[in-house]
This record gives C-alpha cells, structure tokens and sequence, in this order.
C-alpha cells in the first residue's frame, strides 16, 4: 500500500492499540519496548544513545530531522533504537554541518521508521498505560500475528551487547580513571578527557581486578540499557571497588551502586526520557534542569539500612535522582551531566569527581 | 523560601496607553500579577493610565489609580497609599523607567518603598548599552565588537581587526544621517568619510556587523536562589536586521541543532546569573548560520511582548510566576498552574509548532514607510499552534484578517519580478508573500536565500507549500461535481488539510466552493480534532481547558453536560481594533459564567487576557475565520454565537454563521445588517424621524460627483462597510473628489461609496445597553474636536460640558428608540452630531464599541454584565433598571487618544476623518480643566510652562486662531510664525518672531524646532489632499524631536484652558479680565 506515494507502515502496541502511517527509513518488521522521549532537539544523540538499546522510541516533538545528521551528534558508533516513529520527518534539513539526512541514515544502520503517526496519541497510551512491547512494519502482516509475537520485543542482557568488546584507553595527563562501559555515551568520554583525565575504557563485564589493575585514581560507571539486575556481574565488580577508589555513577551505573550497596530498583510506569526533568539537590534547594533516559529507578525506601545517603530528587515525581555513600568516596546521579542532548546544567558534577579524586590522592578525603 | 510576611501593601504600575512596541501584552501581565498578589493575600494598589485595560478593572486590585504615569502623580499615590513594596516589572519599559526615577528621585527611600523583583542595579546593568558591554566581556558572552573612531586610520585598524560588514554611525546626527553598511574597503572609506564630516564632533561609531545572522530569544526564569530554567526559545524566520517585533517568529526553534539550543541556553542563563535577575527575562541572540558563533544582542530585564507570547505558546504563565519570585517564593516551591501536579522548575516541552506573524498599520497609513528594519512598526501580532510548520503559519496568516487566507493573495499575480525581488531584499510587511510569489515563478530556493538570508529551512517549506497548492491546482476540472473531484483526491485534500490549506483555498485552486468541499469533507471523517496545549507534550495529565486544532486522530476535548455559549474575540490588535475589544471579550466570558454558562473562546491574539487560558471555560486558539469558527462550533455544540463583543472582526462573522445554521445571540443578524446597510439604515430614521446627515450611495465616479453637487461641498467621501475611518475623507471641491475617486477607493457596484453633507458641529457619543425595551444609557461623550475627526481620535469628556439639557434629552430620546426598533439585544454604540441645537445621528454600531471600558469605568455601570443580561434572554427591568441616562457623576473624565506617530515615519500626524490613535488614556478630577491636564500629560505631551509657541495657520483658521494666540501671548508664551501668520497676527497688535518656510532656507522653522527653540507648534492643514510638503515636514520635525503638535484649534483651546489653569493670571490693573477671549475676531 501506498500513501502519496510512500510505502505504508504500522506500529502496534502490545494492548491492542494500532497507528497507521507511512514508512521512512529502513523497511522491515521490528519489536521493541516503545518509549516516548520529549526532547525538542537531539534526535540523533537519542539514536546513538546505547541505552535505547531495544527500543522503540518516539519523539513528542513533531518535526524531526530538521537539522539532518552531522559526523559531531553521535554518542556511539551507530545508532541503537530498534525502530524510530515521528508525526513529521524533515525532508528539507539546513544546518552548515548537515552531511546526510535523517532517513538515509536510517536506511543506512537498517533502522525502521513510521511517520505521520498522531504520537500525541501515542505519548499518552504510554502515559496511561505504560511502556510496553510493540512492533513496527512496513509488511502486510495481520495484526494477531504482530501480537503473538510481542516477546521478540524482550532484550536479554542488553548491557553485554552494548559494552565495548576491547579495552581502550584514551590518554591524559590528569587522573587515571577507569570508565567501565555499561553503553557509554561518548559524552562522557569527553567530559573527561576535557578534564584533562587519562582514561582507560573497559567491558561491563570487567571485575574489580581487572579495574584496580589499571591502579587507577577513580572509576567512573556508565550509563547503560535494561534492567540494572540483569547485570549482577556488574554489581559483583562494585562491591569489590567501594572502598578501594573513589567512584562516580551515572543513570545505570547510579542503579548499580545502588544495587551493591544493597538498595533495591523498580520500573518506572513510562520512565523519565527528555530534557527538561527537574533536579533538586536536597543540599542547597536549588534546581538543575537535567537530561533524562531511564525506565528504572533506585527505590526511596530501600535505601533504609544501607551506607546510601539520598542527595538528589525528582521534584516531578519525587524519585531518587542521586546518592552518596555515607563513609565512602562515592557519589551517583540517575540523570546525564554529560547531556547531549540536553541541558548542561549538571556538567560540574564532573569537575566533582576531579576534586574527590585530587583530596583522596591528597589525602584529605574526609571519612565521615 | 515561602512568601514574605514583612511585606503587605504592594504597588504594581501598568505600561500605559497602546503604543507600537508596548501594547496589549502588558494588560495581560499586569492582570496576572494583580491576581497572583491578591491570591497571596496582599493588599495591591495599581497605578495605570489606561482605561481600557482589565487591569485597571475596579477588582483587579484593592485600590485602582487610572492616573498619569508621572514622576509627581506616582509619587503623591505612595505617599497617599503608603505602600510597603513596588512591583515595576511586569508594565513594560514606562513601568521600568517610572521604578528608576523614582529610585533616583529618592522617593523610594524617603518612603520606605522596597523595588520587589529584580533588583535596580540588574535593571541598570541590562539597559545601560556601555555597562552591559563590560558585564558581557567580564562573563566572556561575546557582544558585537564596536568602537569610536576619529579619523580613518582608526577605523581602519578597527576594520583589520573584525573584519566587514561594518555598520558606520556618525555620532550626533539625527537618524543615522550618513550611515551605513560597508562590506569592503572601498565602500568603508567612503561612509567612514562622509561620516566624520557630516558629525558635529566629527566622530564615528563602527560596529560589527551581524544582519543576516539567525536571531534567537530564549525566555529565561531566575529566582533568588539561582534556580533558573528557560520557558521557550523562539527564532525569528527574519534574520538579524528585522526588529523582532516585526518579525515571524516560531517556537520552539527549528533550525538549531541540540548543541546549539544547549549553547545559547548556557549563555541566557549565565547572563541572567550574573545580572542577578529575580523574575522574567528576555533574552536576543544571533547566531552565526555557518559556524557555531554567536553575539549577544540585549537583554529585556522584566516581562516583555516576546514573553506573553512565549506564555501562550507554551502554557507557562511567566508574568504570575515572576510575581510569586517577586514575593519571595522560589521556582521549586511554585506548582505548575497547568499540570497542577508538577513544578514551576522545570523547562516546558512542545508537541507542536507555534508561529507568530506581526499585523502591520500599513493599511491605515499608506504614506508610511512600509519597510522593516530595526524600529518596529507593527501595532500587534496573531499566534497559531499546528502540528506542522504549514499549518502553523497558514493558520497564522488567515487569522491576520488581510485578505490573505493562504500564500496567494489578491495582489500576489500583479508583482513584477523587480518589485518581487525588492520586497524579498528589504523585508516589508508582504515578503512571505513575495517568497511564495517568486517560487510559483520559478525562482529558486538558493537565491532566494542568497536575498533575504532567511534560512533554507523555512524556504523549502515554503516551496512545498506551494508546491502542494499547484499540485492541487492540477487536478481542477470544474466539468466534474466537486464531489467526484475531492474523492478521486482524497489523500491529496488530506494532505492539504494536514498543511494547513482552508477550504477556501482548496476552493478557489479547484474553482469550487468553499461550502461544498466542507461538506464534502464532513461526510468523508476529514474534520480536525483538538489538542491540549499542556507544558510537557503528554508526559503528565493534564486539564487545562487551551486546545489548537490539527488533523490527526485523537481528540482530547473534554466538554461537559452544561449549556455553554461560544465568544468570539477579537483579533489582533490593530488601528481602529484595539485592547477595549478585549476587554469587552473577557467581561463578556464572566458575564455569561454568571448567567450559568459555560463560555467558550475562539482568539489568536497572544497578547492578551482573554487569551489566558484561565480566563474561560475552553480556549481555542484558532483563526477568527469562518471555516475555523464553525469547526469549533461543531465540536462544542453550543447554544450559539455572541458576536458583539469582538470588534468588527466578529461581527464580520455574524452573517456567514447565520447561513450555516449557527444561532446568533444578541441582536439579531438583521438588525445588525439594518445598522450597516446605508439604505436600511436612512429607511429606519426615516420612520422615526430622526435626522441624519443628507447622503448618497453611488457607484461610479460621476455619480459621486453628481451626489456632491446636490448635496453642496464640503462633503464626507468613505466606502461602505468601513472599520475606523478607514479611506475617508472630508472633500471640498470636485477636483479633489476626481483624486480621492481615483487613488483611494474602489467605486463598483460591489463596492458603493458614501457621499454625505459634512456638518461642522459637536460630536457626541453614546453606549447603551438594550433587550428591546428597556434601554439604559450609562453616559454620554462629547468630542473635544469637532466633527471631521475620527471618535477614536477625539477627546472625549464625560460627563459632556457643552451640550443643553433639551439636547441630552434629544439624544436619549434617539438611543432608546432606536434600540427598541433595531430590537438591540446587548450593547449598541450612537454617534450624533449636534449644530445649533439640531441633534443628527451620523451612524449606530450595534455592537460593543471602544468606549465601553472608558463608560464603565467612570460611570459604574457593568456595562457588558448587563449586556449578556440581555443577550441571554434577561430582562433590564429585572435587574431593577429602567430606560433612560443614569445620573451623571460628579467627577469629570476625559479619555485622551495616543499616537505611535513617531514609530511611523512619513505618516502625517494631522487628524482627520481617518483614525490614527493606537491606544488612550484617562484623566479624570473633580473639574474639568483638571482633568484635561491629567489627560494630556498621561498621554505623553507635555505642556511647556513657558517658551515659544509656533503657528503656522491655514487662511480658513486664521480669525477662530487669533484669540487663541493672543490668550498665549497674555499667559507670557513668545510667538513665532511664518510670514502670513505673522502678518496676520502682527496686523492685530501681537508680537510676533517671523520664521523662515523650509524652502526659504536656512534657518528655517525646521531648524528652530531642532534646536529646541519652540515648545509647542499649532499648525492647521491648508485643504487639500495631497499632504502639502511643508506642513508635514513640520508635523514630523515635530514628532521626531518630541515637540508637542497640535493641528486641531479645538484641542489648542482645550489645552489654553489647561494653561490658564496651571498659571496664576498676572494682571495689570486696568488690563482686560483673560478668558473672555472666545469668538471674537478682531
């Protein structure tokens, strides 16, 4: 079936509910948790963001792919959504650093896409009733079929498909800091080495002997896709590093501190995925503006008992959006100061990290 | 921190009348303040000078001051009300300037007044130019590099430094005389040149230059903690070069990619950290379209037009949550009034697409300049939501009311490609037009580009539109029923429809009718639904009543069992349209709640408080155009339609709502068409026996000279239907009825023109309220200038000083009869003429008029309450009322026009027929010179104590001039005039300084008005129609160096009272007693 002259596509959520559009970039059928994210700009950030890993992601904003894609806006190699569904993709993209369009990048990393979809709709099916397995296709396929095969949406073990195979290092003159890759975004990376650090990248599954053979300053835990406790090897590699180094999470390596410190993570209904969550530091009272993509979330009142002190919350919903250990050189956000895309506002957190690893190697690392 | 206790009594001031640049957004932020004050539970006094705002509504606030917004007046209303803080953020730059003078005059001091908000010396560093460069360069925000230069080998190492464009500005030379923009060397030497010898001090500003740059604005919010978040970012389609004011302007940005977005929010928010902003903020970047490079333009350090419209384009209601920072709250104590659920501290997010397209004066003053560049020149602005770009800006430019109801307008075929291309180079108020224009030829998107330097993005949306409208075009085939036609294009109408095409452009490119395919669409499920405007795209549940429609699937209106009725608003604010509309709008959403309705709004105007989404029941923000009107109604099921309260903008849409089946509330549309109908309406006085101005419609040129003849010059010339004057014109001989026959007007059968006797005598004006029998009439207005100018132009005086009771009684007589025979049902607005004790009506608007928040204000009277009363179906006498005046009040109220004339190059100030004002304000004392004087000095001119008067006089003027001139002489002012004035005067014993013309060289009047030697200029126009060369170059030397001006001898009397007022009379004995001046002429 045609539509003004493009192939038909449809998206299909696991309740039944069905959204006819038209298809833009690769052809094909895939499954995927579907997401909303309700950032205005960044979608080729989002793409290339592992933790979408699985997902199939739709944008609030409905005019997509102004600004094409350019060689900068990549967190990752290529992209990781399973599939990609917008109101309107731009077929006419400016930018002075344009190198291709939204949907011949599509195309190309084999990614499929639907559009002209009322994702209002579709936000608040989410909204209401939570994110859920779907389908996007461009085949005449009956729809009871779609839904029988709504498991091919789980993704067991995302985090070992996302993280780096090799160890790598990228080198500075600063702190030595070990990144272990959960599905890092490259902007972490570069917060870093802005910073002057020599960093050594290493696999999820890397122990805490593997890390500490580096002798590094500090470790730093990246973001990543899923469910944090389907990674107990990361949480294992943890409980041997608090203590010995001090330790900075972000998003999932937030969850995995967390869940080594012996506090516990739930899902979210439809997860915080945007940039405009509101971050309140329980310490000044002030807020920052932060960027956001997570479905799971530390769980407030498991924290009781543990050595984790809650710094951070959601002002929205009141969830945790940060913690420190009581006694130990770590400290974690749920959301991203790298951004990208997204506000910038929590960018010092990383000069936070410096200045802990500089008083501990001082040693004025106070042990409350 | 929660609110502070220390304080109670809070002081707001308003921004005064509608100027251009300062219009209705301020009522809406003021209004918002007022409410949030009061709901904390502080007691607010309000000082504003217009009456037309609901702001200076009498429960807005716990004491209401509509009085001048001067140094004195601000300062005698603290003294009086002793208040503990002052609000000065949320009335534009007069309520800005009013906080600093008042600071500087130590009066906030002296009082124990605390400035609440933004603190003065933030405000200081963001409005003076030289500090706020040294902040910028402290924080390392780039600014535009500048520099003085003395002599070229300056400005050449300037050059070398930054590179061309350079923009040239000799220093001290009026308007930039000699300036320029060089982009090379050769060009650069020969301005900096001219420059250096045309400035006095022979100096030379240079200055970077960044025309052609994306402009983007970041609305930011800032409060004592340093908590701050950005509400919206907007970026203007005009690059850097066109005022922001005049330019069309999207939200969220478009062509910025994250890291950008991220970039330029980094920098606003640094900015407004290191002004230590607590409130609202505004601020304007440019942005390199080929690097990542980018300048600060300014910063606007209080709530601005660009904020209200960022409010209503996201949700978030900037003015009242500034007002809460104001007060000590913090951003993450505040709820999200939308989402009830969420918080203040946190960045809205957009699911849709707004635009925003300035309307311009242009078609009120066809002499002016209709060019953009850095001085805005539009009176107001329309806003529409889509979910696509198309549908946004279609939408937007059919709710512009110009005739335009998509990228084609009538004038569009006529261009010559020359004149096409000039429009698309120097911006005008066509130039999208222009664009669409230029790629129906052919004309390709790159030069384009390579013209305006709009950016590509916007250009190729623009060709897909029109694109979309020739493939339309294609399948035309007026043989077949347009039935066969749509369904063999289904998806291409869909498509159209999802782009925003209205049917009548599906109709006029398929040669169809527009009713026909709306039916057509109808039966096939091809009908918009309504979206939520929500501040986070879905993400939290939300229950704001504010929806746009777009053509996709789910609706989300929520309409309740209620009986509800649906309110037209008014537009944009125009010339001859303004805030009073408005006003009337949101009483008239109140009145209806109390009469147990729901009230449903269809507007596209941004600026505005019936806009505000807490305002009515439901807020559609939609075109006030037919097709978009009906599509509401359809969803909503209404009982009906009021259409009185919009202006001629709803009224308008009386007829074709009727013929869809729509019920009119109020006066029916038949006597609405009995009032507008020439001949319907002589026919009607007729019957009554009310005399009218002599008149007669014709429809050719020699029937109108015909007509005049008959009637016997001066006559009154306006095509029929007209809103504001508009096109009209007093004629004194057949020659100038030939000119004004041919250049002004259209003459057809279609489009008869009026030819009336022009009567010089008193106007009056009259509001009543009717339901058919009972008719109140709350006061009457006399116009201070006689008849031949605009109502809106006049000032007006209730109660009226110069009319007999036997002509009140006339007059009243006239109203309530004519009510009860149009069967008025709501509002209804008379103007008579009053000659020798005759009593004529000119004409009767059977709708809310402009004078209707003045009325109310000073005489009581809920005017529009009363008035739903009626339309509702209630009776007057119920409500214990009866016909006829009430009683007059006591105090005296004078409502002054104000001009924007200085915004407006190569406009004539001169007043005539033709209205000109933009907005009003009020005076009012227990006499009436007292309140003339508070009207006038809240109006912006300033009655000089002493100096030179200069009159320039026309023949005709000169006996009614003298006495007048001469009372000046007595009251110790120096005369000046030009040699037949001053013969004249001089003939009659006055001392008189005699001026040169402008063409008997220099020095010549020009200069003297320049160099502040005169304090008032009187000049009266010479007939004729064509503006004669020296008058209007006075009237405009005038203006532009802010010399008062006054062109009628009534307002020149009403201001000599004034005078005599103000003065204590010096007098020798035995001199004659002053003020026995009037009438003589020798």
């Amino acid at each position: 079936m045609m539509v003004n002259g493009r192939r038909k596509a449809r998206l299909v959520l696991q309740n039944g509910l069905v959204f006819e559009g038209v298809h833009f970039g690769a052809a094909g059928t895939r499954f995927g948790e579907v997401v909303f994210n309700t950032g205005m700009t960044g979608y080729q950030e989002i793409l290339t963001d592992p933790s979408y890993y699985g997902q199939i992601v739709t944008m609030t904003y409905p005019l997509i792919g102004n600004y094409g894609v350019n060689v900068d806006d990549v967190e990752s190699r290529h992209p990781h959504v399973r599939g990609f569904a917008v109101r309107t993709f731009c077929e006419w993209p400016s930018h002075h650093k344009l190198v291709d369009q939204l949907e011949s990048y599509l195309v190309q990393h084999d990614i499929v896409g639907i559009a002209g979809i009322d994702t209002r709709e579709l936000t608040k099916a989410i909204r209401t009733v939570g994110a859920m397995p779907g389908v996007i296709t461009t085949e005449d396929l009956p729809v009871e079929s779609l839904l029988a095969r709504m498991d091919e949406a789980l993704v067991p073990d995302a985090v070992k498909r996302v993280t780096t195979q090799t160890v790598y290092r990228a080198p500075g003159a600063g702190h030595r800091v070990v990144l272990i890759d959960y599905g890092m975004k490259a902007g972490i990376l570069r917060a870093l080495l802005e910073r002057g650090c020599d960093v050594i990248v290493v696999p999820a599954t890397s122990t805490a002997e593997d890390v500490l053979r580096w002798k590094p300053h500090g470790v730093m835990l990246s973001n990543g896709p899923g469910n944090p406790e389907d990674a107990p090897y990361a949480v294992e590699a943890l409980r041997g590093l608090i203590g010995k180094v001090p330790i900075f999470g972000i998003c999932l390596g937030h969850q995995l501190i967390a869940l080594a410190c012996g506090a516990k993570t739930r899902k979210l209904k439809f997860g915080h995925r945007g940039a405009n969550h509101p971050v309140k530091d329980l310490r000044t009272g002030r807020v920052d503006i932060t960027s956001q993509n997570h479905g799971y979330v530390v769980d407030a009142d498991s924290l009781q008992g543990t050595p984790l002190e809650l710094t951070h919350i959601n002002l929205n919903d009141g969830t945790v959006e940060g913690l420190v250990h009581r006694h130990e050189p770590v400290f974690c956000v749920q959301y991203h100061p790298e951004s990208r895309p997204g506000p910038s506002d929590a960018r010092y957190l990383f000069d936070e990290f410096i200045d802990l690893m500089t008083r501990v190697r001082e040693g004025r690392f106070a042990h409350a | 921190m929660p609110k502070r206790t220390d304080i109670r009594k809070i002081m707001v001031i308003g921004s005064g009348p509608i100027v251009i640049g300062q219009a209705a957004e301020f009522d809406y932020a003021g209004t918002q303040a007022c409410q949030a004050l009061k709901e904390e539970g502080y007691e607010v006094v309000l000082v504003n000078s217009n009456p037309a705002t609901i702001m200076t509504d009498e429960h807005m606030a716990d004491r209401v001051y509509i009085e001048p917004i001067t140094l004195d007046f601000v300062t005698q209303i603290i003294r009086k009300e002793r208040p503990d803080g002052l609000l000065a953020t949320l009335g534009g730059q007069t309520g800005l300037n009013m906080a600093v003078q008042l600071a500087e005059a130590g009066v906030l001091e002296a009082e124990g007044v605390e400035l609440l908000g933004t603190p003065l010396e933030a405000i200081e560093k963001a409005e003076d130019r030289e500090k706020f460069r040294q902040l910028m360069q402290e924080i390392g925000q780039p600014v535009p590099r500048s520099a003085i230069v003395r002599n070229q080998a300056e400005a050449d190492a300037f050059a070398e430094e930054v590179g061309f464009p350079i923009i040239i500005r000799p220093a001290y030379t009026l308007g930039g005389t000699g300036g320029g923009i060089a982009s090379n060397w050769r060009e650069y030497h020969e301005i900096v040149e001219r420059g250096l010898t045309l400035s006095p001090i022979h100096q030379v500003l240079v200055e970077q230059s960044i025309a052609g740059f994306k402009e983007i604005e970041y609305e930011v919010m800032r409060d004592a903690d340093g908590t701050a978040i950005v509400v919206c970012n907007m970026e203007n389609m005009d690059p850097v070069g066109v005022h922001t004011g005049d330019s069309i302007v999207v939200a969220p940005s478009q062509t910025l990619s994250d890291e950008e977005y991220q970039m330029l929010r980094d920098a606003s928010l640094q900015i407004i950290h290191a002004l230590g902003i607590q409130g609202g903020c505004n601020v304007q970047l440019a942005l390199d379209p080929h690097s990542s490079r980018y300048y600060v333009i300014e910063v606007n350090p209080r709530v601005s037009r660009s904020s209200a419209l960022a409010s209503k384009a996201t949700g978030y209601p900037i003015a009242r949550i500034a007002t809460k920072i104001a007060v000590g709250y913090r951003l993450a104590e505040l709820k999200n009034p939308v989402t009830q659920d969420s918080y203040a501290a946190f960045e809205p997010a957009l699911d849709y697409i707004v635009t925003k397209i300035p309307r311009w004066p242009f078609d009120k003053f066809r002499s002016a300049n209709r060019s953009l560049g850095t001085q805005m020149k539009a009176t107001g602005e329309v806003m529409a939501i889509g979910r696509t770009f198309g549908e946004s800006l279609l939408k937007a430019v059919r709710s512009l009311e110009i005739g335009a109801y998509s990228l084609w307008t009538k004038q569009s075929d006529k261009w010559s490609n020359v004149e096409l291309e000039k429009k698309i180079r120097v911006a005008d108020d066509d130039r999208l037009f222009a664009i669409a224009e230029a790629l129906r030829r052919g004309v390709t998107v790159e030069q384009i580009h390579d013209w305006s330097k709009i950016d590509r993005w916007f250009l190729w949306h623009l060709e897909a539109l029109v694109d979309l409208e020739q493939r339309i075009a294609a399948v035309a085939n007026p043989r077949l029923p347009i039935e066969q036609v749509l369904d063999e294009h289904r998806e291409l109408i869909h498509e159209a429809k999802r782009n925003g095409f209205p049917d009548r452009e599906l109709a006029r490119l398929l040669k169809a009718d527009a009713m026909a395919i709306r039916a057509w669409r109808k039966r096939r499920g091809i009908v918009p639904v309504y979206k939520m405007v929500d501040t986070c795209a879905g993400e939290f549940a939300a229950s704001t009543p504010y929806y746009y429609s777009t053509y996709e699937r789910e609706d989300e209106v929520e309409t309740s069992a209620r009986k509800k009725m649906v309110v037209l608003g008014s537009g944009p604010i125009r010339i001859g349209q303004g805030i009073e509309f408005d006003y009337c709008t949101v009483h008239a959403v109140w009145a209806l709640q109390r009469e147990g309705y729901e009230a449903v709004v269809i507007n596209n105007n941004p600026e505005t408080v019936s806009t505000d989404f807490s305002t009515s029941d439901r807020l559609y923000f939609e075109p006030l155009d037919v097709e978009d009107v009906l599509n509401v109604i359809d969803r909503e099921q209404p009982e009906g339609v009021i259409v009185q309260f919009g202006g001629q903008t709803a009224i308008n849409l009386a007829g074709p709502l009727a013929d869809a089946g729509v019920r009119i509330f109020g006066t029916s549309r038949e006597s609405i068409d009995a009032a507008e109908d020439r001949e319907k309406f002589d026919a009607l006085l007729t019957e009554l026996g009310i005399q009218r101005p002599e008149g007669r419609t014709v429809t050719t040129v020699e029937g109108a000279v015909e007509a005049a003849e008959s009637l016997g010059y001066p006559v009154l010339v306006r095509p029929s239907y007209v809103l504001g004057g508009r096109a009209m014109q007093i004629i004194t001989n057949t020659n100038e009825l030939l000119q004004y026959m041919e250049e002004a007007v259209e003459v057809s059968q279609q489009h008869p023109v009026l030819v009336d006797r022009y009567v010089n005598g008193i106007e009056a004006e009259v509001d009543a309220i009717s339901d058919g029998e009972t008719v109140i009439i709350p006061g009457i207005m006399e116009h201070i200038e006689r008849a031949g100018v605009h109502s809106g132009d006049s000032i007006a005086v209730y109660p009226p000083q110069n009319l007999s009771e036997d002509v009140k009684r006339i007059i009243e007589d006239h109203t309530i009869r004519i009510a009860q025979s149009l069967q008025v049902k709501g509002l209804m607005n008379v103007q008579f003429i009053v000659h020798d004790g005759e009593v004529e009506v000119i004409e009767v608007n059977p709708r809310s008029s402009r004078t209707v928040p003045f009325l109310s204000k000073v005489t009581g009277v809920p005017m529009v309450q009363l008035a739903m009363h009626a339309v509702c179906g209630g009776k007057l006498a119920d409500l214990g009322y009866q016909s006829g005046r009430v009683p007059e009040s006591p105090a005296v109220a004078v409502k002054v026009p104000v001009f924007s004339f200085a915004k407006l190059h190569q406009v004539d100030i001169s007043l005539g027929p033709e209205m000109k004002s933009t907005g009003e304000v009020m005076g009012r004392d227990l006499v009436y010179e007292k309140a003339l004087y508070k009207g006038l000095l809240a109006s912006g001119i300033a009655i000089p104590a002493h100096g030179t008067v200069l009159a320039t006089i026309a023949d005709k003027d000169k006996p009614e001039a003298y006495p007048l001139l001469r009372e000046f002489a007595r009251l110790g002012y120096r005369l000046a005039a030009t040699e037949g004035t001053a013969k004249y005067l001089r003939e009659r014993g006055l001392e008189v300084r005699v001026v040169n013309k402008l063409a008997q060289g220099t020095p010549n009047l020009a200069d003297d008005i320049r160099q502040g030697k005169i304090q008032l200029v009187i000049n009266t126009l010479t007939k004729g129609l064509k503006p004669e060369r020296d008058g209007f170059r006075i009237r405009r030397t005038a203006v532009e160096h802010g010399v008062p001006c006054l062109t009628s001898l009534d307002t020149v009397r009403s201001v000599l009272d004034i005078m005599k007022l103000i003065h204590f009379q010096t007098m020798a004995l035995g001199d004659p007693v002053p003020g026995e001046a009037g009438g003589e002429g020798e």
